[in-house]
C-alpha cells in the first residue's frame, strides 16, 4: 500500500546538464583565444627575425635625434625616446584638459540656451548643435588649421590688439617675467582658497541654523581675488612682462600658441561642445515638468530655478554620458596628428618610423590612453556617486 | 467692528495676445526686457555677419572653373574650385576613362541604402538584394569579367566613404550583437573574454587600431600571406565600431526586467529562443537611437582612413588640391562641399532615426 514515489534520483552531473555544457563552451572559447593568440604571436616573432627586427624596450633610452615643434618643458634631438613620448603626453594632456573645460562651458550654455524664451537664441543653438555634430570632426580640424595658417595675415602685418598678435605664426601674448611677487601671489590665492571655503562651511551652517541665505558666489570670489591681489602687493607687485613685438619675419619673445595647438584645441572644442549641448538638453528634459512648475511657484526667477532646481537634479543624468564625452575628446586629440600638433601619437608614428619597433610604439599609445581613460572615468564616477541621489 | 462689505478688485488686464505674426514675435521675442536685450544683441550680430557670409558664398561667388577669374578683386567663393575639380573629389584615384564605373557602382549601392531605409523591402528577399549589389559592386569597382581590372589602392572618394560605412556597419552589427550578449552571460569565462574586448578597444582612439591594422597586421600574418589595406583597415574599424555599439545594446538589455527572461524559461524557451524571440526584439527597439548615433559615428569615423593613406572623401581632397598650385589656395571651398556631403548623410540619418524611432516603439503608444 505504501507506493509513496520515491524521490527522483538527483544526478549530481550529467553530460547533458546545463552546468557542463557551459563549462565546454568556455574552455573551448579559452582554447581558441589562446590558440589565435599564440598563431598571431607565434608568425610575428617568425616575422620579425625573418626581416631582421629588433624588438624590446631599450629604444627607449636611445637618442630620439629628431625635434620637437612645440612642448612645454625643454626638448632637443640629444635626448632619448622616453623623453620624447613624455613631451608628447604633455602636449596631449594639454590640450585634452583645456579641450575639456572649455567644452564643458559651451556645451552647457549651448544645452541650456536651447531651453531659452527667445526664439533666436534657441534657433542659433541648434543650428550650431546640428552643424557642428554632423561633420567629420577630422575635416573640422583641417579646415580650422587652414584657416589658420593661409587666411590670417602674415607675421608682417599681424592683427594686433595691445601687445597680443594674432598671426600665421600664431597666437603672441606677453608673459609676466617670473618674480618673487608671484609666489607671494600665488600663496595669496592657496590662502584666499581656504578662507572661501571656510566661509562656505559657515554659511552653510549659518544657512541651516537661521535660514538666512548669504552670497555663495560674490563673497568667495571676492575673497580669493582680494586675497591674491595682497600677496602680490606684499610681494612688492612685480609688473614686468616679457611683451612679444614684430620682428623681422616673425612675432617675437612672448608666450606664444601655435596655430597647430589653436587649431586642435578649437576644433575639440566646438565638435564635442555640439555632443555635451545634447547631453545637457537631455538631462534638463528629464526633469520632471512640475520641478520646474514648482520652483516658479516658490517665487524662483528663471536664473535660480535652472541654478537650484533643475541642473542639480539633471546632473544625475548628464554625468555618465559626459563622462564619454570627455573620452572622447581625449581619444579624438589623437587626430592632431593629421595636422602636425606634436601629440602622443605623433610623436609614437615618428618613433615607429626611425626604429621600426611598431608593436613596441603602439602598445605604449594604448597604454597611455588607456590609464587616462580609465583615471578619467575614475574621477567621473567619483563625482557621480556625489551627486547622486542620497537615499536612505 | 465695521462690517466688511464684498467689493470685488480691480480686474486684470487681458492675456497678451499669443496667436498669429506679432503675437508669437512678443512671445518669443521681446517677452520682456532680458530677452528684447538678448534679441536685439543677438540679432544684430546675425544681421552683421549674416548677409557677409551669403555675400561670399552666394551673391560674388564665382561658379566656373576658372582660376584666374577668381583670383580678380571682390570675387567672394571659387565654387569653380569644385566644378574643376569634382570628379577627382568624388572618385579619387580611379582610372579617369572608367569613372561611369564607380559612378553606377555608388548609385546601385545607394539606392540599395535607400530601400532597406522603406518598410516595404523589409521582406526576407532583402539580403539577397544585398548580396547582388555588393556583387555588383565589388564586379563594377574590381573589374574582371571583360572589365579592365582596377587594384584596390586606386580606388577612393564617396564609393571608397560608402563601401568603409556600409560593410563596417552590417559586420559590426552582428559582432556587437553577440558581445553584449556575451557581457551579460552567465558563463564567467565567456563574459571576460567580452568585458576585456569591448574595454580595451574602448580605451583607445581609432587612430592607434587603424595604425594597427595598416602597419602591424602584417607582421601577424604568416609569411606570404597579403592581405589587402582595404580589407585590414575594414577588419579595424568593424572591431572598433562594434565595441561601442556592444555598449549601446547592453544598456537595451539591462533595460528588459527579468520576469521576461523567466516567463520564457517557463515557456521552455532554450536560451538562443528567448534571446531571438523575447529578449532582442524589446532591447533593441529601446536603443534605436544610441544605435543611429553609433552608425552616424562610424559613417564619420570613416573619414580617418584618410590618415594611413586610404584617400576616402576628406583625402581625395588633399589628392586632388595640394599639387595643383592654382588651385590650392580654394581649398576651403573644396572642404566645405565635402562637408556639405558628410553633413547631408549625417543629417539625413538622423532624421530617419526619428522615424524608426516611432516605428518600432508603436506598441508603447496610445
Amino acid at each position: 500500500m505504501s507506493t509513496s514515489a520515491s524521490p527522483p534520483k538527483t544526478k549530481s552531473w550529467s553530460w547533458r546538464s546545463q552546468a557542463f555544457r557551459g563549462l565546454v563552451y568556455q574552455v573551448l572559447a579559452l582554447i581558441l583565444l589562446a590558440l589565435g593568440l599564440w598563431y598571431l604571436g607565434h608568425n610575428t616573432l617568425l616575422n620579425m627575425r625573418e626581416r631582421g627586427i629588433q624588438s624590446g624596450y631599450d629604444f627607449l633610452v636611445q637618442t630620439a635625434g629628431f625635434d620637437i615643434g612645440e612642448s612645454l618643458m625643454s626638448f632637443d634631438s640629444n635626448e632619448s625616446y622616453l623623453k620624447a613620448f613624455w613631451v608628447g603626453l604633455s602636449n596631449t594632456l594639454r590640450v585634452a584638459i583645456l579641450g575639456i573645460v572649455l567644452t564643458t562651458i559651451l556645451g552647457t550654455l549651448v544645452g541650456i540656451g536651447r531651453f531659452s524664451r527667445n526664439a533666436l537664441v534657441r534657433g542659433l543653438c541648434m543650428a550650431y548643435v546640428e552643424f557642428f555634430r554632423n561633420i567629420p570632426i577630422l575635416l573640422q580640424l583641417l579646415m580650422w588649421y587652414l584657416l589658420f595658417t593661409e587666411l590670417l595675415p602674415d607675421a608682417q602685418d599681424a592683427w594686433q590688439a595691445g601687445s597680443v598678435f594674432l598671426s600665421k605664426g600664431g597666437l603672441s601674448f606677453p608673459v609676466p617675467i617670473w618674480a618673487a611677487g608671484h609666489a607671494w601671489a600665488t600663496i595669496g590665492l592657496v590662502a584666499g582658497l581656504m578662507l572661501a571655503w571656510m566661509y562656505r562651511r559657515w554659511a552653510v551652517a549659518q544657512f541651516e541654523a537661521t535660514g538666512r541665505v548669504r552670497s555663495m558666489f560674490w563673497v568667495p570670489l571676492g575673497l580669493v581675488l582680494a586675497m591674491g591681489v595682497l600677496g602680490w602687493l606684499l610681494g612688492g607687485a612685480p609688473t614686468a612682462t616679457r611683451a612679444p613685438f614684430k620682428g623681422e619675419f616673425a612675432i617675437e619673445e612672448g608666450g606664444a600658441l601655435t596655430p597647430e595647438f589653436m587649431a586642435v584645441l578649437f576644433g575639440l572644442v566646438l565638435y564635442t561642445a555640439s555632443f555635451v549641448a545634447e547631453v545637457v538638453r537631455a538631462g534638463i528634459q528629464s526633469v520632471a515638468r512640475g520641478q520646474s512648475e514648482a520652483a516658479a511657484a516658490l517665487g524662483l526667477n528663471r536664473n535660480q530655478e535652472m541654478r537650484l532646481v533643475m541642473l542639480p537634479q539633471a546632473l544625475r543624468v548628464i554625468i555618465p554620458p559626459m563622462t564619454n564625452q570627455y573620452l572622447n575628446l581625449t581619444k579624438n586629440s589623437s587626430l592632431a596628428v593629421a595636422i602636425g600638433y606634436p601629440d602622443v601619437v605623433s610623436i609614437a608614428n615618428t618613433a615607429i618610423n626611425q626604429t621600426g619597433r611598431a608593436v613596441e610604439c603602439i602598445s605604449i599609445v594604448m597604454l597611455i590612453y588607456l590609464t587616462t581613460s580609465l583615471l578619467t572615468s575614475g574621477f567621473m564616477n567619483w563625482y557621480n556617486a556625489r551627486a547622486a541621489i542620497k537615499e536612505r | 467692528m465695521a462690517t466688511q462689505i464684498f467689493q470685488s478688485i480691480p480686474s486684470r488686464p487681458a492675456p497678451v495676445q499669443t496667436g498669429g505674426l506679432l503675437g508669437w514675435l512678443q512671445a518669443n521675442l521681446f517677452a520682456d526686457f532680458r530677452t528684447t536685450l538678448s534679441t536685439l544683441l543677438v540679432g544684430g550680430v546675425l544681421l552683421w555677419y549674416l548677409p557677409q557670409f551669403l555675400n561670399w558664398a552666394l551673391v560674388s561667388a564665382y561658379w566656373q572653373p576658372n582660376a584666374e577669374a577668381c583670383r580678380a578683386d571682390g570675387v567672394g567663393a571659387c565654387w569653380g574650385v569644385v566644378a574643376e575639380k569634382y570628379r577627382l573629389i568624388i572618385f579619387g584615384r580611379y582610372p579617369f576613362e572608367e569613372q561611369w564605373r564607380p559612378l553606377v557602382a555608388t548609385g546601385a549601392l545607394l539606392a540599395l541604402l535607400v530601400a532597406s531605409c522603406t518598410r516595404a523591402f523589409w521582406r526576407p528577399w532583402l539580403a539577397l538584394l544585398w548580396a547582388a549589389v555588393l556583387a555588383l559592386f565589388f564586379w563594377l569597382m574590381l573589374g574582371g569579367g571583360g572589365l579592365t581590372p582596377v587594384e584596390t589602392d586606386r580606388w577612393g572618394g564617396l564609393p571608397l566613404t560608402l563601401l568603409l560605412s556600409t560593410l563596417s556597419i552590417a559586420m559590426a552589427f552582428p559582432l556587437a550583437l553577440l558581445v553584449a550578449l556575451g557581457r551579460r552571460s552567465n558563463l564567467p569565462a565567456i563574459r571576460t573574454i567580452c568585458t576585456l574586448y569591448v574595454e580595451l578597444i574602448r580605451g583607445v582612439p581609432l587612430i592607434s587600431v587603424l595604425f594597427m591594422a595598416s602597419f602591424m597586421f602584417p607582421l601577424f600574418m604568416p609569411q606570404g600571406v597579403k592581405i589587402d589595406v582595404l580589407l585590414r583597415v575594414l577588419v579595424g574599424i568593424t572591431l572598433f565600431a562594434a565595441a561601442y555599439m556592444a555598449e549601446v545594446i547592453r544598456g537595451g538589455l539591462q533595460a528588459i526586467p527579468k520576469g521576461q527572461v523567466e516567463a520564457a524559461a517557463s515557456l521552455g524557451l532554450s536560451y538562443w529562443q528567448t534571446q531571438r524571440k523575447i529578449v532582442l526584439p524589446q532591447a533593441l527597439a529601446m536603443v534605436v537611437p544610441g544605435i543611429m548615433n553609433n552608425f552616424i559615428a562610424i559613417f564619420k569615423d570613416t573619414s580617418l582612413v584618410t590618415i594611413v593613406s586610404l584617400y576616402e572623401l576628406t583625402g581625395s581632397l588633399g589628392l586632388a588640391l595640394n599639387s595643383d598650385a592654382d588651385w590650392r589656395p580654394y581649398k576651403i571651398e573644396g572642404y566645405l562641399f565635402i562637408a556639405l556631403i558628410y553633413f547631408a548623410f549625417c543629417f539625413a540619418m538622423s532624421r530617419y532615426s526619428l522615424w524608426v524611432e516611432r516605428q518600432v516603439n508603436q506598441s508603447k503608444q496610445r
